[in-house]
């Protein structure tokens, strides 16, 4: 396409994490819209409830995130009216890469992290990159802080290398406090040195009692 | 090359108007580039509603061209929209929305779009073009009230778009809002509100060189949709700074 | 032996100002088992009987869900009545999807109406052989619709149509004054006493029943057996028919037009 430009994608920024734990799963994410150096708004939610046991925290071009989460929604909508159930977090996550691959040649330009629980109520992470390649993990962040946070996840959650055979569970051992608690720091940690990153946290926890959500204040500046 | 011959004719129209590889035509170069374009729209939330504010300047590239553009316009009976960016895409844009609000008026069954359903309309039309590779080259201000409930949002000209308590495009975005952050409030009465816009609008009066002294106030609250004549603000360019740019930084420029 | 020449085709006149075939898809509506829907200022209950074409099937879902705020009942041919309802869900997709908002049920009413109209125009098309109560949800409040396979639509406080319908109407117009003030509890007893009247004698379980609900603060939803039953026992609705006599009322049809109702 000679006539694509780069005018057609913006980079909102933002920073995405989601942590597994056996019964439980936090995703979270800030609440920061911007461009450049610019601020558009202190408080726009990346995350998007699609079931009753899964959500998805994109970050990336905003105007992108927002087709994705309503054209999931609307999918899934029809699911429940064809099956007459909510889908599965791991068949959102397949729905999820198909419809990102859908636009490959012209990409939704979104980093997306889809949390929740599976059908044996264990909790499960997503990671995906724009196009549609996807794997299971334990724990997982995206976004433009993901770079700033990903080393201090692998360092404190200690998952089991995925070369070891047989494969073990990525599920992390923290607890579901210990979970929200170290999300806060990286969180923290994070909006000190991403101009990206900032202004409020959004928390959603998923576990076997539902969704619980909530919010923490991050640095404005 | 086919396309730089063109040229000739490109400048006939548009001076300065340089076709390259990615605009090879004059109808190319109006996809890539706004012609006559309006600068920063300013909104807030107020106690009773919603207020927007523009300048009517319109222009074509830096030469002021057009001196009474309206760029606030009411839409149906609970919206108000204010525009920036290319002036002949957003009297497109009213053209889509008059065909939208009379079709939802031709219902007849008490049903009325409200400001929240025209702002995720215009977002799809925004972002639908874009995904043309056609965009409209606008930044839109949507405020209104329905139901008692107040809104203010913004669509970008790429389909980025969200709600906030003060919106401004362009300039306004660097410039007003971080008035507006230091000094708005929720429950401002009218009278704070206007002042608080016409700061704001003075600041980019003296700042940004597309701007001129000639704006419009939009209110709308549950009575319904106010849009003022236009009127100038008292400037004063006395301010040292002004007369003296590069005091304080001896030597550097 | 006189065979009736105007039916061959929908959009034949009879000489009398009559399309048969339109009629007689109203028919089909007569035939399927009721559907009884009724609201009060703020919720909409609507209610089917369940019949198995045989001993060894299960019954066929009446009532589908098509949006949070709107579902609907359907009596006559099953099958058309899906095909609509596919049609409904879409539209709604269709609209909070550009919108952001919830379709106003008057609306995809009028979308309704207008796609059963075509086929009563067409010569290559048949009517929809089903009627559609539309319950819903709105600013304007709750709404009830009836959906005539002719195209026309009428807003109702209260409706039955189905097979039999005509005792459970009769049983509505006697109450349907309080009907706007009612609770949602008392929407939906009235319903399965509507629903009784039409079994004329038989047992009334909740096997034979479908209760659905939409309302301020309560998207649609089939209200669950075990609830249905409660009620029905509670009432003692199941036994005894009460004066199931009353050998259909003044029968206001005979005098309006067909295509009226």
């Amino acid at each position: 396409m000679a006539l694509r430009g780069d005018w057609v994608y913006e980079n909102n920024g933002g920073t995405c994490v989601a942590i597994a734990g056996l019964d439980y799963c936090v995703v979270a994410a800030d609440t920061r819209l911007s461009v450049g150096y610019s601020i558009h708004t202190r408080d726009y939610s990346k995350i998007c409830k699609l079931a009753d046991k899964c959500v998805l925290a994109s970050s990336g071009f905003q105007g992108d995130m927002k087709a994705l989460q309503k054209n999931l929604a609307a999918k899934h909508l029809i699911y429940q009216h064809q099956h007459n159930k909510q889908m599965s977090c791991p068949a959102m996550a397949r729905l999820l890469s198909n419809t990102l691959y859908y636009k490959r040649f012209f990409p939704y330009y979104t980093f997306n992290i889809l949390g929740g629980l599976d059908s044996e109520g264990k909790g499960c992470v997503y990671t995906y990159d724009a196009v549609g390649s996807y794997e299971r993990v334990g724990y997982s962040c995206q976004g433009t802080g993901g770079a700033l946070i990903m080393p201090v996840l692998d360092n404190q959650l200690k998952s089991p290398s995925p070369l070891l055979l047989p494969t073990r569970d990525a599920v992390t051992p923290l607890s579901e406090s210990e979970a929200v608690d170290l999300v806060k720091d990286v969180f923290a940690s994070a909006t000190e040195r991403d101009i990206y990153t900032g202004d409020k946290l959004e928390i959603i926890v998923v576990n076997a009692a539902g969704i619980r959500q909530e919010f923490l204040d991050l640095r404005k500046d | 090359m086919e396309w730089a011959k063109d040229n000739i004719r490109a400048n006939a129209i548009a001076p300065g108007l340089i076709l390259t590889p990615l605009a090879k035509t004059v109808s190319d170069f109006h996809r890539w580039n706004p012609y006559v374009t309006g600068t920063s729209v300013l909104g807030l939330k107020y106690k009773d509603g919603i207020i927007l504010a523009a300048d009517m300047g319109g222009s074509y590239g830096s030469t002021l061209r057009y001196k009474s553009v309206e760029r606030l316009k009411p839409i149906g009976k609970h919206t108000i929209l204010g525009a920036s960016g290319e002036i002949s895409d957003f009297q497109e844009i009213l053209r889509y929305l008059d065909e939208l609000i009379i079709y939802d008026l031709m219902w007849d069954d008490g049903n009325s779009l409200g400001p929240k359903e025209v702002h995720s309309y215009l977002n799809r039309v925004m972002y639908n073009r874009r995904n043309k590779f056609n965009p409209l080259w606008n930044s839109l201000v949507v405020g209104g009230v329905k139901n008692g409930q107040k809104y203010l949002g913004m669509v970008g000209m790429i389909g980025t778009h969200y709600e906030d308590n003060h919106v401004a495009t362009g300039f306004g975005n660097h410039l007003a809002r971080p008035i507006m952050r230091a000094e708005w409030h929720e429950d401002m009465s009218f009278e704070d509100a206007v002042k608080l816009l016409e700061k704001c609008l003075l600041v980019l009066l003296y700042r940004d060189r597309s701007a001129i002294n000639k704006f419009q106030i939009a209110k709308i609250t549950k009575d319904g949709v106010t849009i003022s004549e236009p009127y100038a603000l008292k400037t004063f360019w006395g301010f040292s700074a002004f007369q003296n740019p590069s005091k304080g930084a001896e030597g550097s420029w | 032996m006189f065979r009736n020449q105007y039916d061959t085709d929908v959009t034949t006149w009879s000489p009398a100002g009559r399309l048969f075939q339109v009629e007689y898809a109203m028919e089909a509506v007569k035939q399927g088992s009721a559907a009884i829907g009724l609201r009060s200022a703020t919720h909409v209950v609507l209610a089917t009987v369940n019949k198995a074409t045989s001993e060894l099937s299960s019954h066929q879902k009446k009532i589908f869900k098509v949006d949070d705020h709107i579902g609907v009942a359907i009596a006559g041919l099953t099958a058309d009545g899906r095909v609509l309802s596919r049609y409904l869900r879409n539209e709604c997709i269709n609209h909070s999807f550009v919108y952001e908002s919830p379709l106003p049920v008057a609306r995809l009413v009028v979308q309704l109406a207008d796609k059963a109209q075509v086929c009563t125009q067409r010569s290559w098309k048949r009517p929809y052989g089903v009627g559609l109560l539309v319950a819903g949800l709105d600013e304007n409040g709750a709404h009830l619709y009836y959906n005539c396979p002719s195209g026309n639509y009428f807003e109702y406080q209260a409706f039955a149509i189905g097979s039999r319908s005509q005792a459970a109407k009769t049983y509505l117009e006697r109450r349907f004054d309080n009907f706007e003030k009612y609770s949602r509890e008392e929407l939906i007893k009235d319903g399965i006493f509507a629903v009784k009247e039409t079994l004329q004698g038989e047992k009334l379980t909740n096997s034979i029943c479908t209760v659905a609900i939409v309302g301020v603060g309560e998207p649609f939803h089939i209200i669950d057996p075990q609830t249905v039953q409660q009620v029905i026992e509670s009432f003692d609705i199941g036994e005894e028919a009460p004066a199931a006599v009353e050998e259909g009322g003044p029968a206001p049809e005979a005098e309006a037009a067909p295509m009226d109702i």
